[in-house]
C-alpha cells in the first residue's frame, strides 16, 4: 500500500500541493475545528486538569529516568505471566521478529489493532513480503489500506477523507480483500460502518493471529492497556490464538494508579471523551481464554537515541493523543501527509527529525513546519514544550553538533543549504551589535524608500507574492528620538 | 517613575509612528520615557531560526542598554516574550553545556523588568482608562506570543473598552495564529499566506474598519494580506489607539 516516506521532499513542497486542494483544505478545517472545540469543553468539565497534566509529565518523566529498571521488571512481570519477550534494536528486528513468529503458527492472515508502532517500522509491508497479508480492523485504518492510502492523523488516520470518498472506496476495493460492500452502498455513516461491520466480522472470526500495539504497559504486573472506540481491537486481542504486540520502549507506566492520571486524560484530550469506550488490558496468557501464546516485542527504534538528548526527550512522553494536531494551525492546512511520517503535525515534527535524524530533505525541513504558535504546548497533556524541542532542533540543522545516533556520540554537520541564511544572520547580527551600522542601514532604507520595488528579490519573493509590503518610512524612529528629544523640542 | 523604551528593531526601522504613540501615551500618563540610542534588536529572529550563538551577543548587547533601567516598556509581544521566556532558557542551556553561569548572570537583571506595553499599563501603571479616544469600529487580535508566551490575557482588551468613541467587535478565531511567524513566513509561505487569508476574511466578516494587534511584526503579515486582498480594513498597533485623542486623534 503506502509508499515509502523517507524520500519525500521537504515540508514547504509537499505542503504547497495540501493548501491548494480545497477539499482536503474543508475536511481538514471541519474536523479539526469540531473535536478541537469538543476537547477544550471536555477538558473544562475537569476541575484539576492543570495537575493532571503535571502528574502525567512527571509520571512519564520519572519512568523515562528509570527506563532500563522498568524495561527489565516488564521483562520479569510479562515472562511471568506467560508471555515472551522479544528486544528489537530497530524496525528491522522488529520485523523480523514479527514475521518469524507469524510463520511458526503456520498462517498466512493476521488481524490488526491500529497501531502507531506497526505503522512506524513498515510491518505490513514486510509481512506482505513474506506473503502474509495484514488485515487492518480499525474503521479509519481499513479505510486508508483500501484506499492504498497513508494515514494522515494519529487517531483519525482517515481524516482527509470525506463520507462519498470512503463510498467510492468501499465500493471499490472491500471485494479484493474480503467480503465486498452491499449493493447500492451510500454514503450515510450507518451504511458505512454497517458495510465496514459485515467485511470485517469475517476477518475476525477467521484469524489466528492477531497484531496490536499498546497505549500503555504496566510494570508491576506487566499488563498492556490499548484503548480504542469501537470494540474491532478488543476483538482482535481475544479471538485469535496468538498475539504478538509491538510496543515502544517509552510506553510503561510504573503501576495501575499511575495509569489512573492517563486514562483520565488521553480520551479527553484526543477524542474528548469523558471516558474511553473501549479499554482492553491483557497479562501473559490463560488457560482456555483468550489467545494462548502471547509475544510482546519491544521496540526502541530512536528511543534510546531521543532519551539521550536533553531537550528533546520529553517527546518521549507523548501518549499519541494527537490533540497538538487539532489545533495546530499548520497541520489544519498542510494536512497530515505533508509531514512525511506517520507522525504528523507538532508532535511528528519533533518526533521523526528525532527518532530518523535530520538527514533527510525532510526531516531537516520539519522542525520548521511550524509558526511557534505554542497552541500545540498550551493543549498538550503531558506538557511537552514542542516549540521548544523545535527550535532546538533547528539549532541541530543549522548549526550541527552532538547527536546521539544508535548508542555512539557523533557530531553532526550543519546541513547543507542554509549557506546564505547563516551568512544573512550573522551579518545581521553583526549589525545589531554595532548600533551605528544599523542606523546607517535604517538611512539608506528610508532615503531610497522611493526606488523599492513592490515585489521582492531571491527569498523575499515568497512574502511578496501573497503580501504587500509595509512602505518605509521617512525617517526611523531613533532619527526622530535624536531630532525631537522624543518630542520635546516639538514633533515635526 | 523613569522608563527605557524597547521600541524593536521592527518597530524602529518600519514603524516609527508606534514609538512615537508610545511615548506620547506614556507622557501623558506621567512617565519619563528615555531611549537608549544603543538599542537594537532582542535576537529573536536568530534564536527562533535555530541560530543561538548568533542570538546570545545580542542578548548580552540588550542586557548591556537596559541593565541600569527601572523597567523596560516595549509595544511587542513577541519581543516581550523572547525576554522574558528564552533569556532564562539562554542561560540555562550555556549552563548546561558546561559556560558556567556567566550568561545567565548577565541576562537574568533584564528579565523581571521587562513588560509589554498593556502589561505595564494596567499592572504597573494601574490604569485601565488612558483617556484616549478613537471613534472607529475595531477588532482585536491576540498576538501569540502575547497571549501564550507572556499571558496578556484580558489586559489589551480591557484598554480598549475603554478608549471613548471606540466599538469593540469580536474577532472569530481569535486565538489562532496569523501565520506570520518571523522566518516561517518566507520558510513555509503557502501555508503562511492561507494561515493569513484565513486571518483577514474572519477580520472581514466583523465588519470592523480597524484590526487591532500589540505587535507590529503580525500587522505587517496581517495588513499586506489585507492590501492584497483588498478588503478596506486597516491593520492598526495598539499604541496608536491609546495614544489618540479628541485633540490629536489618530487616523
Amino acid at each position: 500500500m503506502s509508499g515509502t516516506y523517507l524520500g519525500m521532499p521537504a515540508f514547504p513542497e509537499a505542503a504547497r500541493e495540501a493548501v491548494a486542494d480545497t477539499t482536503l483544505r474543508g475536511n481538514l478545517r471541519h474536523a479539526t475545528h469540531t473535536i478541537r472545540a469538543k476537547r477544550a469543553k471536555a477538558v473544562t468539565e475537569v476541575s484539576d486538569w492543570a495537575e493532571l497534566r503535571e502528574a502525567g509529565k512527571r509520571i512519564k518523566d520519572h519512568t523515562l529516568r528509570h527506563l532500563d529498571r522498568y524495561l527489565v521488571q516488564v521483562e520479569e512481570t510479562v515472562t511471568a505471566a506467560g508471555g515472551i519477550v522479544h528486544w528489537a534494536a530497530d524496525a528491522g528486528e522488529a520485523n523480523e521478529i514479527v514475521t518469524r513468529l507469524v510463520k511458526m503458527t503456520g498462517e498466512t492472515e493476521v488481524v490488526k489493532v491500529k497501531s502507531m508502532a506497526t505503522q512506524e517500522i513498515g510491518l505490513n509491508e514486510a509481512l506482505e513480503a513474506e506473503g502474509i497479508h495484514a488485515y487492518e480492523t480499525d474503521l479509519a485504518e481499513l479505510i486508508v489500506q483500501l484506499g492504498k492510502d497513508r494515514p494522515s492523523h494519529i487517531l483519525v488516520p482517515a481524516i482527509h477523507r470525506n463520507r462519498g470518498e470512503i463510498r467510492d472506496i468501499f465500493a471499490r476495493e472491500m471485494s479484493e480483500w474480503g467480503r465486498p460492500a452491499p449493493e447500492g452502498l451510500t454514503d450515510t455513516p450507518a451504511e458505512l460502518a454497517e458495510a465496514a461491520r459485515l467485511h470485517l466480522r469475517e476477518k475476525f472470526l477467521r484469524a489466528k493471529v492477531g497484531i496490536s500495539g499498546a497505549n500503555f504497559m504496566v510494570a508491576e504486573t506487566g499488563t498492556l492497556v490499548v484503548v480504542e472506540s469501537e470494540g474491532n481491537g478488543r476483538m482482535c486481542l481475544t479471538l485469535p490464538d496468538t498475539l504478538i504486540s509491538v510496543v515502544g520502549i517509552e510506553k510503561i507506566v510504573p503501576t495501575w494508579q499511575d495509569l489512573e492520571v492517563f486514562l483520565q486524560t488521553l480520551p479527553r484530550s484526543s477524542t474528548a471523551e469523558r471516558m474511553n469506550p473501549y479499554t482492553s488490558t491483557w497479562t501473559g496468557t490463560t488457560d482456555e481464554d483468550g489467545p494462548q501464546n502471547f509475544h510482546l516485542v519491544l521496540l526502541d527504534n530512536g528511543r534510546t537515541d531521543t532519551l539521550a538528548d536533553e531537550v528533546g526527550r520529553q517527546a518521549l512522553r507523548c501518549i499519541r493523543c494527537s490533540a497538538c494536531l487539532n489545533v495546530c494551525p499548520v497541520y489544519e492546512r498542510a494536512g497530515g501527509h505533508a509531514y512525511g511520517s506517520v507522525y504528523p503535525g507538532p508532535i511528528g515534527a519533533i518526533l521523526s527529525p528525532q527518532l530518523r535524524g535530520t538527514g533527510s530533505e525532510i526531516d531537516a525541513s520539519l522542525p520548521y513546519a511550524s509558526s511557534l504558535c505554542g497552541a500545540c504546548y498550551d493543549v498538550c497533556p503531558v506538557a511537552i514544550d514542542i516549540p521548544e524541542v523545535l527550535v532546538h532542533l533547528r539549532e541541530r540543522v543549522v548549526q550541527g553538533g552532538e547527536v546521539t545516533r544508535e548508542g555512539n556520540k557523533v557530531v553532526l554537520r550543519p546541513a547543507k543549504g542554509h549557506a546564505a541564511e547563516r551568512a544573512a544572520m550573522r551579518a545581521a547580527r553583526w549589525a545589531f551589535t554595532h548600533p551605528g551600522a544599523l542606523r546607517t542601514g535604517q538611512r539608506a532604507a528610508s532615503r531610497s524608500r522611493r526606488f523599492h520595488p513592490r515585489t521582492l528579490p531571491g527569498p523575499g519573493r515568497a512574502w511578496s507574492e501573497t503580501r504587500d509590503l509595509p512602505p518605509v518610512p521617512t525617517e526611523p524612529f531613533r532619527d526622530w528620538w535624536q531630532r525631537t528629544r522624543g518630542g520635546k523640542d516639538g514633533d515635526r | 517613575m523613569r522608563v527605557a523604551l524597547f521600541l524593536t528593531c521592527v518597530n524602529d526601522t518600519l514603524y516609527p509612528d508606534t514609538g512615537r504613540a508610545v511615548v506620547k501615551l506614556l507622557t501623558r500618563l506621567g512617565v519619563d520615557v528615555d531611549f537608549p540610542m544603543a538599542q537594537t534588536c532582542c535576537g529573536q529572529a536568530h534564536y527562533n531560526t535555530g541560530y543561538r550563538h548568533e542570538a546570545e551577543p545580542l542578548a548580552r548587547h540588550f542586557s548591556d542598554v537596559f541593565g541600569e533601567y527601572e523597567a523596560i516598556v516595549t509595544p511587542s509581544g513577541s519581543c516581550g516574550a523572547m525576554v522574558r521566556e528564552l533569556y532564562p532558557r539562554m542561560g540555562e542551556r550555556a549552563r548546561a553545556e558546561g559556560r558556567g553561569d556567566t550568561l545567565a548572570a548577565t541576562l537574568a537583571p533584564v528579565v523581571p523588568k521587562t513588560y509589554e506595553l498593556t502589561e505595564f499599563l494596567v499592572d504597573v501603571l494601574g490604569v485601565t482608562d488612558v483617556g484616549a479616544y478613537y471613534p472607529h469600529t475595531v477588532t482585536y487580535h491576540p498576538t501569540c506570543h502575547g497571549l501564550r508566551g507572556l499571558g496578556l490575557g484580558e489586559r489589551p482588551r480591557r484598554l480598549l473598552q475603554a478608549v471613548r468613541g471606540l466599538e469593540l467587535v469580536e474577532l472569530p478565531g481569535a486565538d489562532e495564529c496569523c501565520g506570520f511567524g518571523g522566518t516561517f513566513a518566507l520558510k513555509n509561505s503557502d501555508v503562511s499566506a492561507a494561515m493569513g487569508a484565513d486571518k483577514v476574511r474572519n477580520a472581514e466578516s466583523t465588519g470592523a474598519e480597524v484590526l487591532c494587534a500589540a505587535d507590529n511584526s503580525c500587522l505587517m503579515h496581517i495588513g499586506g494580506t489585507m492590501a492584497r486582498l483588498r478588503t478596506g480594513m486597516r491593520p492598526v498597533h495598539i499604541a496608536e489607539i491609546l495614544a489618540s485623542t479628541e485633540e490629536e486623534p489618530a487616523p
